[in-house]
C-alpha cells in the first residue's frame, strides 16, 4: 500500500522560481514602459508611420496584458500549489472555460489583426498618386544608387551590358536612349518634404532591401522585379538607409541616407545635378 | 511485473533474443531505443557545435577587432561571421531541434508509450538515422571545403545562393555541401516520419485508443505528419537549386543580373520568390516540428509532477492538430516585404493570428494543470515550467510580426531573432532538457544528479532571459540582423552596450551547459540506480525495466485500461493510477 | 471488491470499450504476422499498407512542389518561356504505363484466385511494360537532345526533364520492387501484402504520370 509522500523538498525552489518570473516581468514591463535610449525607435516622419506606431502600441497593450497575466499566473500557481502535503484537486478540465478562452482569444487576436489592415493597405494596396515624385532605387552588392528621371520626367532604358561604375554609369543607362540623357544618378536619396514620393525598388544582382527606420516601412529589392513603395515625409532631416536582406559579405556595409529637404533645397539639388551632367 | 497481473488483456510471447556483437548492438542496430540514443547523441554533438558557433558570433559582435587564435588573418572577417550565422542556424534548426525531440525521444518512447515492441519498420528506422548522420557529416564538411562555409543564412535565399562563388565566399562548394546535406536530411526525415505515423496508427496496444495516448505521442504523431508533407517540398526546392547552380537552369535566377560587374547570361527569367515560397512552405511547418514535441513533453511532465490530470486533455490534443494544420497555411508571413502580393500578405496575416489561438489554449491549459496541484519541483518539472514561461514570452512577440503593418518596421531586425530564439532556441530546448531529465532514468537505469540539475536550470532560465529579452529592444530600436558589425550605421552605435550584456550572458549560460554535460555523462556511469518508476508516473514506459529489455516489455505486451494522466483520482489509494493496471487491481481507499 | 468502500468512482474502470484501434488483437492481411521464431517484432501486415499510403502522401508533396513551381514559372511575365512540343513517343509511353496498371490488376486478381502461374505471368508482363516505359522515356530524352533541347535550354525544357527524370527514377524503384516480388520470397512481409503494397505504388506512379503528361501536354 503506497502512501502519498509528504513533500520532502523545501519551499526555496518554488519561491525562487516565482520570484525570478516576477522580476523578469517587472523588468520587461519597466523597459517597455519607460523610454530607455536603446529600446526606442526614432519618431516617425510620415503619417502612415504614426499609424504603424499606433498599431504597434495596440498590439503591445494586448500582448502585455496576456504576458503579465500568464507569467504572474504561472508564478502564483508555482508558489500557491507547491507540494505541502495537500492532495491535488482532481479535475479533467472545463468545457465552458475552454469555450470562453478560445472565443476570447479568437476575438482578440483576429480583431487586432483586422485593425492593422488600414496601415498596411495604405502603403501596399493603394498605389501612389500619379503626381508623386518617382525615384528609382537600385541595390547592388554593396551600394544603393538613386535615379531621378530628370526634367523630361522619363527614365531612360537600362541595359545591363552597359553597366560600368568606372565610367559613371553604375546602372547601365542605355546610351542610345534620349530619355536617359538627363537622368540623375546619386548615391543618396534627396526628397522634398510634404510631397508624396514613389520609390521604384530594384536590384542588379541579389536580393537587397531598402529600409529607413523613421519611415517605418521597408521593401525587399528583387532582381528581375521593380517594386513600388510610396510615402510622404513630413519632417526635414537626414535619415539613415540600411539594407536588411542578407546580400553577401558587405551586407552590414550597405548604407546610405535619406535627405528630406525643403522645396527650395530640393529644386537647388535638382538644378545642381542637372548642371553637373 | 509478474504476468498474472496482465492476464486480462495482454498476450504473452517468448522474450526476444538480443542481437549479438558490438556492431549489431550499438552501431547498426534496428532497435528503436538504440537508434533514439544515437539521434540524441548526434543532436548533443550538434548543439555543442552550434553553441560554439553562436558564442563566436556574439564575441565578434562586441569585440570585432580582437585577434582570434585559429582564424586565418587573425581577425574574423565579414564572410566568416556570415558563415557562422548560416551554419549556426542550419545546424541548430535541423540537427538539434528536428533531431533530438523527434528522432531522439520520439524514436525511443513512441513505441513504448503505445505498448509496441518497436517501430513498424525497424530497418527503415536504422536507415533514417544513418542518412541523418551522413547529412551531418556533409554540413560539417562545408567548413573545410574550398571557399569555406556558405554565407546565405539558413534560409539560403537566391540569387545569393544560386550563382556560385561569384556572389561571395563560401557560395561555391560550401553552398553545395549545404544543399546536399539538407537534401539528405529531408530524405531521412521523410523515412522517419513514415515510420512514426504507421507505428502510431497500427501498432497501438489493446486499449490504447487515440484519446488515451499520452500527449507526448500526440506531439510526435502530428510532428511526423508535418514532416511527411513538408520535407518533400524542401527536397524538391533543393534539387531545383542544385540544378540552377550546376546545370545552368533558371528556376530561381532572373535574367540580366550583373554580379561583380559580370553580366549573367546563362539564366533566363527565374524567380527568387519561388525559392522563398518553396523554402517557407517547408520552413514554417519546420518550426512547428521543432516545438510540438516539446509541447507534448511539457504537458506530460507538468501533469506528472503536479499530480493532476492534464487540464483539458481533449482540447490539448485538438490544439496540437490545429497548430499542425494551420502551420501549413501561414508561410507567407516570412515574406510580407518580399515583393509577394500584399493581398496574399494580408491573408497570411489573418491565418497567422489564428494560429495564436490554439497556442494560447495550450498555455491556459498548462496553467490549469498546475492550478490546484501538488507540485513537486524536480529538474524535469523545472524545465517544463520554464518551457511555459519561455513559450509565452516568445509566442507573444509573434503577434507583432504576424501583422504586416508592424512587420514593416520589425522585419529583419533583432526583434525577429529574439522571437524565434525564445520559442525555438530556448523553449524547445527546455522541452529537450525536460525530456532528458525525465527519461534519463528509464533510458539508462540511473538517476541524474538532482542538485546539479537544479543549478543547471537556474543558470539556463535566467541566462536565456538575459540574452533574449534585451534583444527585442535592440530590434525595436532598429538593430538589423545578420550584420557582421555595426560600424557603418550611425544609429546602431548606442546599442553596443546591450550587445555586450547579451554576449556576457551568453557566455555564462553557455558555460552552464557544461554542468548538464557533466551531469549527463557522470550519471551514466555513477548515478544511483533507478527503479522502474521513480517519478510514480502513469504511462506505459514506466511499467518496464530501466532500461527496457530489447522488445520493451520482456515478452508480455501491456493492455491499456484508462487514460494517461490519472493522478489524484478520488477514491484511489495512491495518487496515481497507471495505464496498465487492471481495474480490479487498483488499490482504493478503505 | 470485498471489504472496500469506494467513493467517487471516477475512471477507476475504463470507460472506453475494449481494445482500441491498432494493436495485436487480430492481424489484418493473410499469412498471419510473418514473424520468425526468433521473436522478431510482430508488425501487423496492415502496417505495410498504411506505410505505403503514407509514403505516397510524401511523394505526392514532392511532386506537387515541382508542379507548383512549373505553374508559377510558366505564367511569369518576361520569363522567356518557350512552350515545349512534347515528343510524340510520350503518347506511346503513357499507353504502355496505363496498360501496365491493367496487367497489374490482372496479376493481383490471379493471385487472389490462387493461380500462381497466372499471377507470375501477368506480374512479369507488368514489369516488361514498365521497362519499356522507361526505355521510351529515355528515347524521348534522346529525341529532344537531337533537336538541341537540353536541361537548361529553356525553362520549359528544364521542367520537362525534371518531371520525367523524377518520375522515371521513382518508376525504376517500382520496377525493382516488381522484380523483387517476382523472384524473391519476402520474410516479414506476407506475399499478399507485398503484392498489395507494390500495386498501390505502381498505380500511383501511373496516375501521377498521366497527370504530369497532361500538364506538360496542355502547357505546350
Amino acid at each position: 500500500m503506497r502512501i502519498r509522500k509528504r513533500n520532502s523538498g523545501s519551499a526555496a525552489t518554488p519561491a525562487l522560481l516565482a520570484l525570478i518570473i516576477v522580476i523578469m516581468v517587472a523588468i520587461t514591463v519597466y523597459v517597455f514602459a519607460s523610454n530607455f535610449p536603446w529600446a526606442v525607435r526614432p519618431a516617425p516622419i510620415t503619417a502612415v508611420g504614426a499609424e504603424i506606431d499606433h498599431q504597434y502600441d495596440l498590439t503591445l497593450a494586448v500582448t502585455a496584458t496576456v504576458f503579465i497575466l500568464s507569467q504572474l499566473g504561472l508564478a502564483f500557481a508555482v508558489w500557491k500549489f507547491r507540494d505541502r502535503g495537500q492532495k491535488a484537486h482532481f479535475t479533467r478540465g472545463s468545457n465552458t472555460l475552454e469555450a470562453v478562452w478560445t472565443t476570447a482569444t479568437i476575438v482578440l487576436f483576429l480583431g487586432l489583426g483586422l485593425m492593422g489592415h488600414k496601415a498596411w493597405a495604405e502603403v501596399r494596396f493603394t498605389p501612389a498618386s500619379p503626381d508623386a515624385i518617382q525615384v528609382e532605387v537600385t541595390g547592388n552588392q554593396f551600394v544603393f544608387n538613386f535615379r531621378y528621371p530628370g526634367p523630361d520626367g522619363k527614365f531612360g532604358r537600362l541595359d545591363p551590358r552597359q553597366i560600368s561604375a568606372s565610367t559613371g554609369n553604375p546602372l547601365g543607362i542605355d546610351a542610345n536612349d534620349a530619355a536617359g540623357k538627363d537622368d540623375i544618378v546619386v548615391p543618396t536619396l534627396t526628397v522634398p518634404v510634404n510631397r508624396e514620393i514613389n520609390l521604384l525598388i530594384r536590384s542588379q544582382d541579389v536580393i537587397h532591401n531598402f529600409y529607413v527606420r523613421e519611415l517605418r516601412i521597408q521593401q525587399d529589392a528583387l532582381p528581375g522585379m521593380v517594386i513600388p513603395l510610396h510615402f510622404t515625409p513630413t519632417v526635414i532631416g537626414q535619415y539613415e538607409v540600411v539594407c536588411t536582406q542578407l546580400c553577401g559579405l558587405g551586407h552590414s556595409r550597405m548604407h546610405s541616407y535619406l535627405n528630406v529637404v525643403s522645396d527650395a533645397d530640393y529644386d537647388t539639388f535638382l538644378k545642381q545635378q542637372a548642371a553637373g551632367q | 511485473m509478474s504476468s498474472h497481473a496482465h492476464a486480462g488483456g495482454s498476450t504473452v510471447h517468448a522474450p526476444m533474443a538480443e542481437p549479438s556483437g558490438f556492431i549489431r548492438k550499438y552501431i547498426f542496430s534496428v532497435d528503436h531505443k538504440v537508434i533514439g540514443i544515437q539521434y540524441f547523441l548526434l543532436a548533443l554533438t550538434a548543439v555543442v557545435v552550434g553553441i560554439v558557433l553562436s558564442l563566436l558570433m556574439r564575441f565578434h559582435l562586441v569585440w570585432p577587432n580582437a585577434t582570434l587564435p585559429f582564424v586565418s588573418g587573425g581577425q574574423m572577417s565579414q564572410e566568416q561571421y556570415l558563415a557562422l550565422v548560416t551554419m549556426h542556424g542550419t545546424i541548430m534548426v535541423f540537427f538539434v531541434l528536428t533531431t533530438a525531440p523527434q528522432g531522439g525521444f520520439g524514436n525511443y518512447f513512441l513505441p513504448i508509450q503505445i505498448g509496441a515492441p518497436d517501430m513498424a519498420f525497424p530497418r527503415l528506422n536504422m536507415l533514417s538515422f544513418w542518412v541523418t548522420f551522413l547529412a551531418f557529416v556533409c554540413i560539417l564538411a562545408a567548413f573545410v571545403v574550398p571557399g569555406g562555409a556558405p554565407i546565405s543564412g539558413w534560409t539560403g535565399y537566391t540569387p545569393l545562393s544560386g550563382l556560385g562563388e561569384i556572389t561571395g565566399p563560401g557560395e561555391g562548394w560550401g553552398q553545395t555541401m549545404w544543399i546536399v546535406s539538407i537534401s539528405l536530411f529531408c530524405l531521412a526525415s521523410l523515412l522517419g516520419a513514415l515510420n512514426f505515423i504507421a507505428t502510431t496508427i497500427d501498432l497501438r496496444a489493446p486499449g490504447m485508443s487515440l484519446m488515451r495516448m499520452p500527449l507526448t505521442v500526440w506531439g510526435w504523431f502530428v510532428t511526423a505528419i508535418l514532416g511527411l508533407l513538408a520535407f518533400g517540398v524542401l527536397l524538391a526546392g533543393g534539387i531545383l537549386l542544385l540544378l540552377d547552380r550546376s546545370a545552368n537552369t533558371s528556376f530561381f535566377i532572373p535574367a540580366g543580373i550583373v554580379v561583380n560587374d559580370q553580366l549573367q547570361t546563362l539564366h533566363s527569367g527565374g524567380s527568387p520568390l519561388l525559392w522563398q515560397h518553396l523554402f517557407w512552405f517547408f520552413g514554417h511547418p519546420e518550426v512547428y516540428i521543432a516545438i510540438l514535441p516539446g509541447m507534448g513533453v511539457a504537458s506530460h511532465v507538468l501533469s506528472t509532477f503536479a499530480r493532476k490530470p492534464v487540464y483539458g486533455y481533449r482540447a490539448m490534443a485538438y490544439a496540437i492538430c490545429a497548430i499542425g494544420f494551420l502551420g501549413f497555411m501561414v508561410w507567407g508571413h516570412h515574406m510580407f516585404v518580399s515583393g509577394m502580393s500584399p493581398y496574399s500578405g494580408f491573408a497570411f496575416s489573418v491565418l497567422t493570428m489564428s494560429i495564436g489561438v490554439p497556442s494560447a489554449i495550450k498555455t491556459f491549459n498548462w496553467l490549469g494543470t498546475l492550478w490546484g496541484g501538488q507540485i513537486q519541483f524536480k529538474s524535469p518539472m523545472l524545465f517544463a515550467l520554464g518551457f511555459v514561461s519561455l513559450f509565452v514570452s516568445g509566442g507573444l512577440s509573434g503577434l507583432f510580426l504576424a501583422q504586416p503593418a508592424v512587420d514593416n518596421m520589425l522585419h529583419a531586425t533583432y526583434y525577429v531573432v529574439a522571437h524565434f530564439h525564445l520559442v525555438m532556441g530556448v523553449a524547445a530546448i527546455f522541452g529537450i532538457f525536460a525530456a532528458t531529465y525525465f527519461w534519463f532514468p528509464k533510458m539508462f537505469g540511473r538517476m541524474m544528479n538532482e542538485p546539479l540539475g537544479k543549478i543547471h536550470f537556474w543558470f539556463t532560465f535566467v541566462g536565456a532571459y538575459c540574452i533574449f529579452m534585451p534583444m527585442h529592444f535592440i530590434g525595436i530600436a532598429g538593430g538589423i540582423r545578420r550584420y557582421a558589425d555595426a560600424s557603418a550605421v550611425g544609429f546602431l552605435a548606442h546599442l553596443q552596450p546591450v550587445h555586450e550584456f547579451m554576449t556576457i550572458a551568453a557566455f555564462i549560460t553557455g558555460a552552464a551547459q557544461l554542468l548538464f554535460l557533466f551531469n549527463f555523462f557522470y550519471s551514466l556511469k555513477f548515478g544511483p540506480k533507478a527503479s522502474k518508476n521513480p517519478w510514480n508516473a502513469t504511462t506505459l514506459e514506466w511499467d518496464t525495466d530501466s532500461p527496457p529489455p530489447i522488445d520493451n516489455f520482456g515478452g508480455h505486451y501491456p493492455s491499456v485500461y484508462r487514460g494517461p494522466y490519472e493522478f489524484s483520482v478520488p477514491g484511489a489509494a495512491d495518487d496515481f493510477i497507471p495505464q496498465w493496471v487492471e481495474p480490479s487491481q487498483v488499490a482504493r481507499v478503505k | 471488491m470485498p471489504g472496500t468502500i469506494v467513493t467517487e468512482e471516477i475512471e477507476l474502470i475504463p470507460s472506453d470499450r475494449g481494445p482500441g484501434g491498432g494493436g495485436f488483437s487480430g492481424n489484418g492481411g493473410d499469412g498471419g504476422d510473418g514473424g520468425d521464431s526468433s521473436g522478431a517484432t510482430r508488425v501487423p501486415q496492415r502496417a505495410y499498407i498504411t506505410g505505403m499510403f503514407i509514403a505516397l502522401a510524401g511523394i505526392l508533396m514532392f511532386f506537387m512542389a515541382f508542379v507548383s513551381a512549373y505553374i508559377v514559372r510558366k505564367d511569369m511575365p518576361n520569363s522567356a518561356w518557350v512552350p515545349l512540343q512534347v515528343p510524340r513517343i510520350l503518347w506511346l509511353n503513357t499507353l504502355l504505363l496505363i496498360a501496365s496498371s491493367f496487367t497489374l490488376a490482372r496479376a493481383h486478381s490471379r493471385f487472389s484466385a490462387k493461380d500462381d502461374e497466372g499471377f507470375r505471368h501477368w506480374w512479369a508482363t507488368t514489369t516488361f511494360l514498365g521497362i519499356f516505359f522507361v526505355a521510351g522515356q529515355i528515347l524521348a530524352w534522346r529525341q529532344l537532345a537531337a533537336q538541341g533541347i537540353f536541361l537548361a535550354t529553356n525553362p520549359s525544357s528544364s521542367f520537362f526533364y525534371v518531371f520525367t527524370g523524377a518520375h522515371g527514377a521513382h518508376l525504376l524503384g517500382g520496377i525493382l520492387a516488381l522484380l523483387y516480388v517476382q523472384f524473391r520470397a519476402t520474410r516479414k512481409v506476407a506475399r499478399g501484402t507485398a503484392i498489395e503494397v507494390v500495386s498501390m505504388y505502381w498505380h500511383f506512379m501511373d496516375g501521377l504520370w498521366v497527370f504530369l503528361f497532361l500538364l506538360l501536354y496542355l502547357g505546350r
